[in-house]
């Protein structure tokens, strides 16, 4: 070789060390639903809310254990049972360069309780916002509440300034189908970009280097591809052939053969989530049902007759693979210190039958249930084994499964309600059970005032009281109390039929650490890579 | 003497049968006896299913999932109540391949005879008529043959589905497929027909059939129709395994037949989350059932062509 060619190979060598020494470390990783809109407001669903609080903060952050951390504020204080004072960050600025201050966090909140938000209620209605100076914000309150601030992890704060521009201030709703600026692009303080976004498909992330905590972070990952994989063997084919970095959720069949590769692993644990059915026991007459004329949940005995009816012991064994743990009540029992005092009604088909005939029902009849199929963990495949063990006792459930994105414009407030017999699953966001009495069993109106996310509209104006006490109440033995006696009342009254906690299960590459959460957020800014 | 007569005639037509040209080129070929034998065990299969199958997997009450996700029965684990194992919805999986192959015959065969008589009215009176009517209808078929059929099916299917919102999507799942499967088919028969009519309406049968004043109709119906059925015939062979893998295409996507009352292709979508897992057999039944059948009927599709072509004889 001439010395010019050994020169040319060295230099070509040398080219190639400092292209790989520069590329990008980028985390590849898929989830079984996809990301539609950007606006932090539209959907209250925890994996759209916790992919954007990647790009977007609220006033406090949760750690891997869930712990409160100060966010966008570093410190809080009660200078009254009503009155609260956050102190901002200083210095923090919005990706395309704003100050963060006072007024956005004060126009956030009023975002946030306007036309079309799914997130009314995380910060209360009645709760006033007071500008003290430009990184001090006062919250006056209607009433004492000493976990105003649990919940406000997913409370993205908005750039004022920046919405205004790009005729964003209206909240764009679920079953909106005009595109606003801020369902497209995303704002945020957070420590990554959105630099593509494919609505429904792909996301791509970019770290902030302009973070305020960049000096102090633990991930050194540069870029984040997500990708939206709901076909179940399709997602493991991606992390088994070393394509992506991670996968969520793992289906169940496949944890195994996850765990037995010898670069992969498969983190599982028990989910925060409750998986559960709710009944229509609002409406006068049921939607898509056989019955005219009157509403068959509006009866005790009907809703009962499906509990009795529903082998959720079966369910956790077989469909979900010893994945999941059937519940008696509303709320995982890591959120509640006595759980176990709550027994789910037994697997009884033949009382089912005797309490529908008993209800004047007793040929049964028909009804359609509402389910998501890339929302929860076999989801789906749950809905079925209902229709099953329905027509065991007589009742025809027809299954409509949908992609969660139609599923929930149809079934919130913003859809109108429009189902009467649904599978969903719930996640306290404050990690409280007020927030259960708060949300799923509060009276509401026909526009969703009251608990919003109450689909199946069970009303019992004892359990809103209970709910009131419990907020205020400070002293923690005679909280638990109050949160067993609502408890005690929902559950003998069947306002839910509660199926289990599902487990959590990551597919991960040996390759990257992550912070598993139990409420299956993933937060990029635990990731590390090698 | 006349019973006589009419058991000549009866012997004669079967005589025809047995002496004709195609019934020599069948005889002549192995693969083409195998291939209606396979062909009609899967249609009286289908056919007497709810005589032969063990279980009624469409009886929602008659599952349990505690049976769900059993091996064939040949294995350890197998129960010899299921022969082919069950589903993870505990269905067995041999009745509901019975079963399901029905869904997907009746889907194949209304849509293939839907794309049929639209196909054969609308190519007759393209050739026929001539002029402006065969030029539309001819461009609108040009056009439509630049997609695959599978991409125009899902957009039929995605608009009905949507036009029909409200009504129960296991009600109006066949409707809509034979619909969308039916639409996305006719192109064939009508370019066929036109040309078979383009040359039968010149022929001297024709025009006197014209001369004594036959309405163009009838001309159409009884005259050129019957010439022109032998390349129709071939095509509607062929169509029907593709009609059969177009809707186990649509229900592998998700939007064909719903997973309660499964057809082939959706077993085969439900099936497949499993096969990482190792619960094989509740996607490779339904797939060799699958692929038995389409390779059956196009086998004897092409046979029918090659023994229909007077050039190949």
């Amino acid at each position: 070789m001439s010395k010019f060619g050994r020169f040319l190979a060295a230099s070509v060598l040398a080219g190639a060390c400092a292209t790989s020494a520069m590329a990008e470390n980028s985390f590849d990783y898929a989830f079984q639903g996809s990301l539609k809109g950007l606006d932090p407001y539209t959907l209250r669903e925890t994996f759209t809310l916790g992919i954007l609080t990647n790009v977007y903060e609220g006033l406090i952050k949760r750690g891997p254990n869930l712990e409160i951390l100060p966010g966008l504020a570093t410190s809080w204080e009660v200078i009254e049972p009503t009155r609260w004072r956050f102190h901002l960050r200083k210095g923090v600025k919005f990706h395309n360069g704003n100050d963060f201050t006072a007024e956005d966090v004060v126009f956030s909140a009023e975002r946030l309780n306007s036309e079309g938000s799914d997130m009314k209620g995380r910060v209360p209605v009645d709760a006033t916002f007071e500008i003290v100076d430009d990184h001090t914000v006062d919250v006056i309150l209607a009433s004492p509440n000493p976990i105003l601030h649990y919940e406000w992890e997913l409370w993205s704060i908005i750039d004022k300034d920046w919405a205004e521009a790009n005729d964003s201030m209206r909240v764009t709703s679920a079953s909106d189908t005009a595109e606003t600026t801020i369902s497209l692009k995303a704002n945020g303080t957070g420590p990554f970009k959105i630099s593509e976004h494919t609505s429904g498909v792909s996301t791509k992330f970019e770290a902030n280097e302009n973070w305020w905590n960049w000096d102090n972070r633990e991930f050194n990952i540069d870029t984040v591809n997500f990708t939206s994989i709901s076909a179940d063997a399709t997602r493991v084919a991606a992390l088994l052939s070393g394509e992506l970095d991670m996968v969520y959720p793992v289906p169940t069949q496949d944890i195994k053969r996850i765990d037995a590769s010898s670069t992969l692993s498969a983190l599982t644990g028990p989910e925060l989530r409750t998986i559960f059915l709710g009944m229509d026991q609002r409406r006068d007459e049921l939607l898509n049902s056989s019955i005219t004329g009157k509403n068959p949940f509006k009866d005790i005995r009907v809703r009962q007759a499906f509990y009795h009816a529903i082998d959720a012991e079966a369910i956790s064994a077989r469909i979900m693979r010893k994945q999941a743990t059937p519940s008696a009540v509303m709320v995982s029992p890591f959120l509640l210190d006595n759980a176990d005092q709550f027994e789910r009604l037994a697997y009884d088909p033949e009382k089912a039958k005797a309490l529908l005939a008993e209800a004047g029902y007793p040929e049964g009849f028909e009804i359609r249930i509402d389910c998501p199929n890339d929302r929860y963990v076999n989801d789906e495949s749950i809905c079925q084994a209902v229709a099953a063990m329905m027509a065991k006792v007589g009742v025809k459930v027809n299954v409509n499964a949908q992609p969660k994105a139609q599923f929930f414009a149809k079934i919130l407030a913003s859809g109108g309600y429009e189902t009467s017999f649904y599978l969903l699953g719930w996640t306290p966001g404050s990690l409280d059970s007020h927030n259960i009495f708060a949300n799923l069993y509060g009276c509401r109106d026909d526009a969703g005032k009251g608990g919003q996310f109450n689909i199946g509209g069970y009303c019992n104006p004892e359990v809103d009281a209970l709910a009131k006490e419990i907020l205020v109440e400070n002293d923690a033995a005679k909280r638990l109390d109050l949160v067993t006696q609502a408890y005690r009342i929902v559950t003998d009254e069947v306002g839910y039929l509660p199926l289990h906690q599902q487990g959590l299960a990551w597919g991960v590459s040996n390759d990257v650490s992550v912070a598993q959460r139990a409420d299956n957020v993933l937060r990029f800014e635990h990731i590390t890579k090698n | 003497m006349s019973m006589n007569k009419e058991t000549d005639e009866k012997m004669s037509v079967i005589a025809r049968v047995l002496d004709s040209d195609i019934w020599y080129s069948f005889t002549r070929s192995k693969v083409t006896m195998v291939a209606a034998l396979v062909t009609f065990l899967i249609f009286a299969s289908a056919l007497f299913a709810p005589i032969i199958s063990p279980h009624d997997p469409f009886d929602l009450a008659s599952l349990s999932l505690m049976d769900s996700l059993l091996p064939p029965a040949w294995n350890a684990e197998g129960d010899p109540n299921y022969l082919l194992g069950t589903d993870d919805q505990g269905r067995d999986v041999l009745s509901t391949i019975l079963y399901g192959s029905r869904i997907s015959l009746a889907v194949g065969l209304v849509s293939v005879a839907f794309a049929a008589v639209l196909g054969i009215t609308l190519g007759l009176v393209a050739g026929y008529m001539g002029g402006r009517v065969d030029a539309i209808i001819m461009r609108v078929a040009d056009v439509q043959l630049s997609f695959p059929a599978i991409l125009i099916a899902l957009l039929i299917d995605g608009t009905v589905n949507a036009l029909v919102g409200g009504m129960d999507r296991e009600r109006s799942a066949f409707t809509v497929l034979v619909i969308s499967i039916g639409l996305s088919f006719w192109v064939q028969y009508a370019r066929t027909v036109r040309s078979s009519t383009l040359v039968e309406r010149n022929k001297e049968y024709v025009q006197a059939a014209r001369l004594i004043g036959l309405h163009p109709f009838l001309i159409m119906l009884r005259h050129v129709l019957p010439n022109v059925m032998g390349p129709v015939l071939v095509i509607a062979t062929i169509n029907l395994a593709l009609a059969v893998i177009t809707e186990a295409t649509l229900s592998f996507l998700g939007v064909g037949i719903p997973g309660t009352q499964p057809s082939l292709g959706t077993m085969i979508r439900t099936g497949n989350d499993f096969l990482f897992s190792g619960e094989w057999w509740i996607t490779f039944f339904p797939g060799a059932m699958l692929a038995a059948l389409v390779l059956a009927v196009n086998l004897l599709g092409d046979w029918l062509r090659d023994a229909l072509n007077p050039k190949l004889r």
